[in-house]
């Protein structure tokens, strides 16, 4: 209650900061070139989709397997705008020769409808875009591949909402793989071949001012009186809704800020690496994410972010790794293979350290 | 008959032999949520392990059952049930591989409860998924490792060949039904009594039933709990590798992360029929199997991998206890 | 005009009619007590009052208003709060966070209010903050507010859940066995707290208790159930007088009579 106004000050400082390292990163091209500054972007990116779905799996304990599906559409859609990229309209069905299946048909003439509206706001939106110069098309296109994102966590959350536990984490997987899947066949969208091509806007100051943001918005969030909802749910859904607290609001809420952060991300990721395939977004993805919460602790906003930053440097080095002649060919395959040490933090930890490596850091006695 | 109908019944064929391998994986599930009220995420990679299994000691057996029919020709000419099933000697090298892969996977599927589950036994549920997850993960990124990511192909354990119809009438010209198809029927049905047999007659059996309806009155009637979760695993693993077996005979081609979405399908399956139930996950299992390959008979075929997890989503909206499913409320 | 009705309301789980056609009233700021040997359906009829199961027939009406069936917290918010027989406080929250939470509801800002505290959130929390500790104060437990709720002793835990509810400003106030597992002198404080903020905020109490000594002492009017069905309403004299009560109590080895301390009905 006291450090009421100090959580603005800090946003503010640190993006007058982020401001500032930009400026001196942006002096020396070499450094801009350079892998360290590849990795300070991913690191940056890895911070955001792994506080927003700390919101989701960690405060508000729906365990979610599917956040790089909300990073697809994000990464994509995002490009999309800056490529500018239209829809063609999906013709409806042909009505020639009805009968029963005249349900069908219409059923389809309402999807192509709905999916039209949608492609003319998208339609609409890359042709206001066309004439501004890049900055300001990139900055629409984050907030584009941001809402677009939390439209698809709305989509997302609001059928998952029965679900607890395994079954959740399974369907929201399917999300994932759907989402993919749809992608996938989207002609417009590059298909199976991916989008090339897109313009390298991401920079350190988007990527650390986003960063700033989503840990500023998700720790508002929980430490007000507000957001002590989305403890609640997950400590106890029946005790919830009886001191009246609305806990499909908060599910479907945690859900969309934690998918309007991944869209946000993917459309950094896009910018960064200016190439994006679906492929790069399947649900092995979003394990990786979901390690990064669990391995720091889930609502642990401090420890989250550690582990963000741990976990991205380690492919890296193990990178490096595996490139040392002198090491046994059996360990620098080891190293080269992230998922076998990646599954055995998973279950080392669980059976050691069910609390994350940060579980209890970073938090007040008793507080959560 | 028309073609259009030869055609349907042709994909529903395929489509029903596919479903039966999600239903013996789909068993395993259901088996394991029955006793511990928890998916087996890593489930599904056991089929990849028995497919392996096979790969390794099928050229092994087949080469003993040959020698010990004094290596006939394998296009020979058969009749009656031959015919339709394959020389005897490749139905013994099948039975051989089958228990071979049966009891490996078995042993494998109980280390890995004993190992990962067992102490989590009366942790929250969220840690046991997350171990459950890592467990899988750590099942494929290894098959990578020993066994190559690249695609492997499957021996040939039984002669499969097409069956023609058309001998038995002419309304049946264009249908055609495989050695393969034939035998996983035949074994699934097989395996399906066993099981049915196993659960409802034996002591065993009894006991997982009625660890399933009360684990803690279970524990107290001095059940040996712990056995009995292992025989689940045991037997559950059983059946997935017969399903690896079987899925791979018919479709040759393997890779350290089929069992993802062989895994992931017949967890739907499991779900469609209403977990826990295990006519539920044989009637999902078949269900998904149909409804995959008509999807990509005469649907957009590329959705082919998105169309279990719609059904999923379908279910869990309108029936989330599955088809054969009872609803349960939680006491307040 | 009654506060609360129940007017032949059913409930079935698979074969089991765990209240069957139970009817009661209870008007505005009266202390009602609810009694059955365990297993009576006590607890199933908190659990349809406040929507966590809906009746499979019969009607609830609270103010007037028809509530069977609506979703728990849109019945809170109807002014209906609870305790829960089970305690089930928030339990990764300290004391202080898990009355807040229940203050919830009436929060006038949302989320974007949440994200950029302005004065007049910062004056809304301070206002909360102070409401919830004279709450703590009035339950003995204000010096526990940065303690987890769960390092709490088992009675301050009943008292913090009765805080709880009482933030959500009910009008109605259902406590289920609120004073199980505490010793005499204990239950006799309770009660008088319980007296206290019936009328401090102009309350109506609906009060499952075994103690008997307790009930008859502190309850206007006794509803008692068994098997799921009402089996007697009254004054605490007649309840006592009532053979079926006799008989049911009887044939659980207890009786009606005022027993002190742990009751064997848990
Ligand atoms: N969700 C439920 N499913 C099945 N049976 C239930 C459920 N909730 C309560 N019951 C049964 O209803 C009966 C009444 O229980 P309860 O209301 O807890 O009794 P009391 O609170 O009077 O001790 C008990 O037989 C109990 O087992
Ligand atoms: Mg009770």
């Amino acid at each position: 209650m006291k450090s009421f106004d100090r959580t603005k000050i800090v946003l503010l400082v640190t993006i007058a900061l982020v401001a500032l390292l930009a400026y001196v990163c942006n002096r020396s091209p070499e450094f801009l070139q350079s892998r360290i500054y590849d990795i300070l972007l991913g690191i940056g990116i890895s911070i955001i989709l792994a506080e927003g779905l700390n919101l989701v799996n960690g405060y508000t304990g729906q365990f979610s397997l599917g956040h790089a599906g909300f990073m697809a559409v994000g990464a994509f859609l995002g490009s999309a705008m800056s490529l500018g990229i239209a829809f063609p309209y999906l013709d409806g069905p042909t009505w020639a020769g009805a009968g029963w299946t005249v349900i069908f048909k219409v059923l389809q003439q309402g999807f192509a409808w709905l999916v039209n509206v949608f492609f003319w706001l998208h339609n609409s939106l890359v042709g206001l875009a066309t004439g501004l110069p890049g900055w300001g098309k990139f900055l629409i296109a984050l907030i584009y591949g941001g809402s677009t994102a939390a439209l698809s966590g709305l989509l997302v959350g609001v059928p998952s909402l029965r679900l607890k536990g395994d079954y959740l984490a399974i369907v929201t997987l399917g999300f994932n793989e759907i989402i993919r899947v749809i992608i996938q066949n989207a002609e417009p969208l590059g298909a199976q071949r991916g989008l090339t091509g897109v313009p390298s806007n991401t920079n350190f100051f988007w990527v650390f001012a986003f960063a700033a943001l989503t840990i500023y918005v998700v720790h508002n969030l929980v430490h007000s009186t507000y957001g002590r909802g989305f403890l609640a749910v997950r400590d106890d859904e029946i005790a919830a809704e009886s001191m009246g607290i609305n806990t499909t609001k908060y599910k479907v809420l945690a859900f969309v800020v934690g998918a309007a952060f991944a869209g946000i991300a993917g459309t950094l990721y896009a910018h960064q690496k200016q190439y994006i395939n679906p492929e790069g977004f399947n649900f092995i993805r979003s394990v990786d994410i979901v390690v990064m919460v669990i391995l720091g602790g889930m609502g642990n906003t401090v420890g989250v972010c550690i582990a963000a930053v741990l976990l991205t440097i380690l492919p890296e080095i193990l990178r490096d790794v595996a490139k040392l002649e002198w090491l046994p060919i059996w360990l620098r395959e080891v190293a080269e293979n992230r998922m076998i040490i990646y599954s055995l933090i998973l279950i080392i930890l669980m059976l050691a350290r069910p609390q994350g490596l940060f579980g209890g850091w970073g938090k007040k006695k008793g507080a959560a | 008959m028309d073609s259009s109908t030869i055609e349907f019944i042709q994909q529903l064929i395929n489509g029903l032999s596919l479903g039966a391998t999600y239903a013996l994986i789909a068993l395993g599930y259901t088996m394991v949520f029955g006793v511990l009220r928890f998916i087996n995420f890593a489930h599904g990679d056991i089929l990849m392990l028995g497919s392996f299994a096979g790969f390794y000691c099928g050229p092994w057996v087949t080469a003993f059952t040959r020698k010990l029919a004094g290596n006939p020709d394998p296009t020979r000419d058969l009749t009656g049930f031959q015919d339709w099933v394959g020389p005897w000697e490749s139905l013994l090298g099948l039975a051989l591989v089958l228990v071979v892969v049966m009891s490996a996977c078995a042993a494998f599927g109980m280390l890995v409860e004993f190992l990962c589950y067992r102490p989590l036994r009366n942790r929250p549920r969220i840690t046991v998924l997350i171990t459950a997850i890592g467990v899988s993960l750590f099942i494929e990124s290894m098959g990578q490792f020993i066994f190559g990511a690249a695609p492997r192909l499957f021996p040939e354990i039984i002669s499969d060949r097409s069956i023609d119809f058309s001998a038995h009438g002419e309304q049946w010209a264009g249908l055609t039904l495989l050695r393969s198809q034939v035998l996983t029927f035949l074994v699934t049905g097989l395996l399906l009594v066993a099981l049915t047999l196993l659960v409802k007659r034996t002591k065993i059996g009894m006991a997982m039933r009625a660890l399933a309806f009360n684990p803690t009155a279970c524990a107290l009637m001095g059940v040996n709990v712990s056995l009995i979760v292992s025989f689940t695993f045991g037997l559950g693993s059983a059946l997935g590798g017969a399903a690896g077996i079987l899925s791979s005979i018919e479709r040759p081609s393997i890779d350290p992360l089929m069992g993802v979405l062989f895994g992931l399908k017949a967890f739907v399956a499991a779900v469609l029929g209403g977990i826990g139930n295990l006519a539920g996950a044989v009637l999902g299992g078949l269900l998904i199997g149909v409804i995959e390959i008509m999807v990509v008979a005469y649907g957009p075929s590329t959705y082919r991998d998105a169309v279990a997890f719609a059904v999923l989503i379908v279910i869990l909206l309108l029936r989330p206890a599955g088809l054969l499913g009872k609803n349960v409320r939680e006491k307040v | 005009m009654s506060l609360l009705s129940l007017d032949n309301v059913t409930v079935q789980f698979g074969g089991l009619k765990a209240v069957s056609e139970v009817s009661f009233s209870i008007a505005e700021g009266e202390l009602v007590g609810l009694i059955g040997p365990n297993g009576a359906g006590k607890t199933t009829v908190f659990n349809l009052i406040t929507g966590v199961y809906a009746p499979t027939e019969g009607k609830i009406a609270f103010a007037g208003k028809a509530v069977a069936g609506k979703r728990p917290y849109l019945i809170t918010a109807r002014g209906i709060a609870r305790t829960f027989q089970n305690i089930r406080l928030f339990p990764s929250m300290t004391v202080f966070d898990n009355v807040r939470c229940a203050c919830n509801m009436h929060l006038k800002h949302g989320i974007s209010h949440a994200l950029w505290r302005g004065a007049k959130v910062a004056a809304e929390e301070a206002r909360i903050e102070a409401e919830v500790m004279e709450l703590l104060g009035i339950f003995d437990l204000a010096d526990d507010r940065d303690a987890n709720c769960k390092s709490l002793p088992y009675g301050a835990q009943r008292r913090l859940e009765i805080v709880r509810a009482l933030a959500t400003k009910p009008r109605l106030l259902l406590l289920d066995e609120p004073a199980a597992g505490m010793n005499p002198t204990e239950k006799v404080e309770l009660m008088k707290l319980i007296r206290f903020v019936q009328e401090k905020f102009a309350l109506a109490v609906l009060l499952v208790e075994h103690d008997m000594k307790v009930v008859m002492g502190i309850c206007e009017r006794i509803a008692v159930l068994d098997y799921g069905q009402k089996i007697a309403e009254g004054t605490p004299a007649e309840i006592r007088a009532n053979p079926k009560v006799i008989a049911a109590y009887l044939g659980k080895e207890a009786s009606p009579e005022p027993t002190v301390g742990g009751s064997s009905l848990h």
